[in-house]
């Protein structure tokens, strides 16, 4: 088997090597072939988004993606949900020593499969070769332009009482496929990541629905992200508990591992917020995508003071806060 | 619902007639389901000591703490004493610091993690009632059988009847019964709750964790104030029995036995917690490095009044501690240290 050395990342003929052998086939594009210091192009006019992310899942390999799906979708997600067609994305790669090429290159194969899909070219990129225990096998950063084509406003401050709050999906699926990995669960009947990029069906509701918020609920889940909406919004957002979609193996393993799955990270699901009379055709369009499946309605939003407030099934009322701490499984 | 406030009119007085919930799990059904909160004209429910990590004393979490960060040394530890703050930090944030702790989600998690250690001591901070115990004393019997040298305990087990015995044997205060824990009734059996109504006068309700269970043994603790019946009801028969679960109290028999132990913001209590038997002494982390509690700084002890508040004869902000030097980030009792306490909700 052979293994990444640190030669790789000198710059030097192992660094071609390795670029020509696992990069280039999957990832290659004329932009990149060129292999100058920046890659040159031009931008119609309009507002131009641009935003980074850095991933370092563990485990790199996991039902439903790898790391590599996932620092394409991630990045290019956070420029769908800004209403910006994704475009271009760099991609930073800082290797542990020992790391199979084998692995690196499934990775890339990847990122190619993942690029396509939301339509993005990878036109810059790098490698950097660490010493044996600097990283955890395999790091990789993201940075992404976007384009938006159409005349939209977006953004918490164009929120109104009575609005609506879409789910695109069942939420916790990614959270808890990484957290049962890691515990070395198997979360069986084919319980896969959510990982997937949201252009596609972005695209299709933004020019034809008047949305007024979109946001990927990432790290620190659906609640965390609803409560970011109630804060910036000012207003309260009141969700309803039954109709938040969640997959059964998904609230099995959450009751026993003691997590709250409204906490779990997704990596393919985005909440819009839309007028009232708007929601329900929004959600049949989403209905038509694998990805929007299970899009629902789940709240809406009231005079307040920035509170997420949960009516459970019971009609009780929980006050939801942002996640604490990371995932602890509880024994009490 | 409707049967619990119709049942409530049938007792005198018009506040919320005070129940506790023992145990951590039934706290965290109740805030989940918005129940405490439905219910609060009829029932106030107040969560009891029955949360296994939250009365795990500040001194044992700093001895703890310290010896993590000795070399060789990897500390196996339940998620949630992760979190648990001691007075020199959780574990977890020692963990920031170098030291090494990974977590485990059963006790026979840390046989592997032994065997995959080999250059390491790997102690095992066993925390929880009788229902984490077994699994305890099932890894102590399984080190012992496979001749693991790098592997031991610290026991920090609690039993819950002592406790439930010393908290209400001072006095019962205002509380009209008792919802017990399903999980640690599974293990000691019904039977060994009889005490709290022929003893110390006290209505109880063993009950399960669905949401309809503790509604059910809600109900059912009014039926019998209403009836003015003192007993100790079994609400979980599908999974409770009147013995309990004799293989797991033979294997904790085996390997442990009672000794005083120390409850965050309640002090010492006898026969509370699990030592580990002389004849697996080569198993006790306690023995073997010569572990001792730390003494808390300020003796914060003395002054706490988790039981009192406990048994709702004095409301938190009573305490003298309460939002000065107990709070959420740093509580001193086991009612600031859950969520579910009743001085964390109160702050």
């Amino acid at each position: 088997m052979e293994l990444v050395q640190l030669g790789h990342g000198d710059g030097g003929a192992l660094t071609r090597e390795l670029i020509t052998r696992v990069f280039e086939p999957h990832l290659g594009n004329p932009m990149l072939g060129r292999q100058e210091d920046a890659a040159l192009f031009s931008l119609p006019g309009g507002k131009v988004a641009l935003t980074t992310d850095s991933f370092v899942v563990k485990p790199l390999f996991f039902p439903g993606g790898d790391i590599g799906k996932l620092a394409v979708c991630g990045t290019a997600n956070d420029l769908a949900v800004m209403g910006a067609r994704p475009l271009y994305l760099t991609a930073g790669f800082i290797i542990e020593e020992g790391l199979p090429l084998e692995e690196l290159e499934q990775v890339a194969l990847s990122m190619a499969r993942a690029a396509a899909a939301a339509g993005v070219k990878i036109v810059a990129a790098d490698t950097k070769v660490a010493e044996r225990g600097a990283v955890d096998r395999l790091f990789i950063n993201t940075s992404g332009i976007g384009q938006r084509e159409a005349e939209i406003s977006l953004g918490a401050e164009m929120v109104r009482p009575g609005d609506s709050v879409i789910v695109s999906g069942p939420v916790g699926n990614h959270g808890m496929v990484i957290l049962a990995s890691r515990m070395g669960i198997n979360p069986g009947n084919g319980l896969l990541s959510d990982c997937a990029c949201l252009w596609p069906l972005i695209c299709e509701i933004i020019e034809d629905f008047p949305i007024r918020f979109m946001r990927d609920a990432t790290r620190g889940g659906l609640a965390t992200v609803l409560k970011e909406l109630a804060v910036a919004a000012g207003l309260d957002l009141v969700v309803e508990e039954e109709k938040i979609p969640l997959c059964r193996e998904v609230r099995e393993l959450a009751e026993m591992l003691g997590v709250d799955p409204l906490y779990l990270a997704c990596e393919g699901r985005f909440i819009a917020v839309v007028p009232p009379e708007a929601a329900s055709a929004v959600v049949e369009r989403l209905h038509r995508f694998e990805e929007g499946r299970g899009a629902a309605i789940i709240g809406r939003l009231q005079e307040g003071s920035g509170r997420l407030l949960l009516r459970t099934s019971f009609g009780g009322t929980r006050v939801l806060d942002f996640l604490r701490g990371q995932h602890i499984p509880r024994i009490c | 619902m409707r049967r619990i406030r119709s049942l409530r009119r049938r007792l005198p007085g018009d506040d919320p007639v005070p129940i506790m919930e023992v145990c951590g799990t039934h706290s965290h059904v109740l805030g989940k389901t918005g129940l405490r909160e439905l219910l609060g004209d009829a029932v106030e429910y107040r969560s009891g000591p029955g949360c296994p990590v939250c009365v795990t004393d500040p001194t044992d979490l700093d001895m703890l703490v310290r010896f993590a960060l000795q070399e060789k040394v990897l500390v196996a530890a339940y998620g949630d004493l992760l979190r648990v703050p001691g007075t020199e930090g959780s574990l977890l944030e020692q963990k920031a610091r170098g030291a090494r702790v990974s977590l485990v989600y059963s006790a026979l998690d840390v046989l592997e993690l032994a065997r995959q250690n080999e250059k390491q001591q790997v102690v095992f901070a066993a925390t929880g009632f009788e229902t984490t115990a077994p699994g305890t004393a099932l890894l102590i019997l399984e080190a012992k059988a496979a001749g693991l040298k790098n592997l031991s305990v610290l026991s920090l087990h609690k039993l819950m009847p002592p406790a439930l015995r010393q908290l209400l044997s001072a006095g019962r205060g205002r509380i009209e019964g008792l919802i017990l824990p399903g999980h640690v009734s599974a293990v000691t059996g019904r039977r060994a709750f009889d005490f709290l109504a022929s003893e110390l006068g006290c209505r109880a309700v063993v009950a399960g964790f669905e949401p309809l269970d503790v509604l059910h043994a809600t109900a059912l603790l009014l039926e019998m104030a209403a009836a003015g019946r003192c007993a100790v009801a079994n609400a979980y028969r599908r999974v409770v029995s009147e013995e309990g679960n004799t293989a797991a109290k033979e294997a904790m028999a085996e390997v442990f036995a009672p000794e005083a132990a120390l409850w965050r913001g309640l002090g010492e209590i006898e026969d509370s917690g699990l030592g580990i038997k002389p004849g697996y002494a080569a198993f006790d982390a306690r023995r073997r490095f010569g572990l001792e509690p730390g003494r808390a700084p300020g003796g914060g002890r003395e002054t706490c009044r988790c039981g009192e508040v406990l048994r709702g004869a004095i409301r938190p902000p009573e305490c003298p501690l309460f939002g000065t030097k107990c709070t959420p980030a740093h509580p001193q009792g086991v009612c600031m240290v859950s969520t579910e306490g009743a001085c964390a909700s109160y702050f």
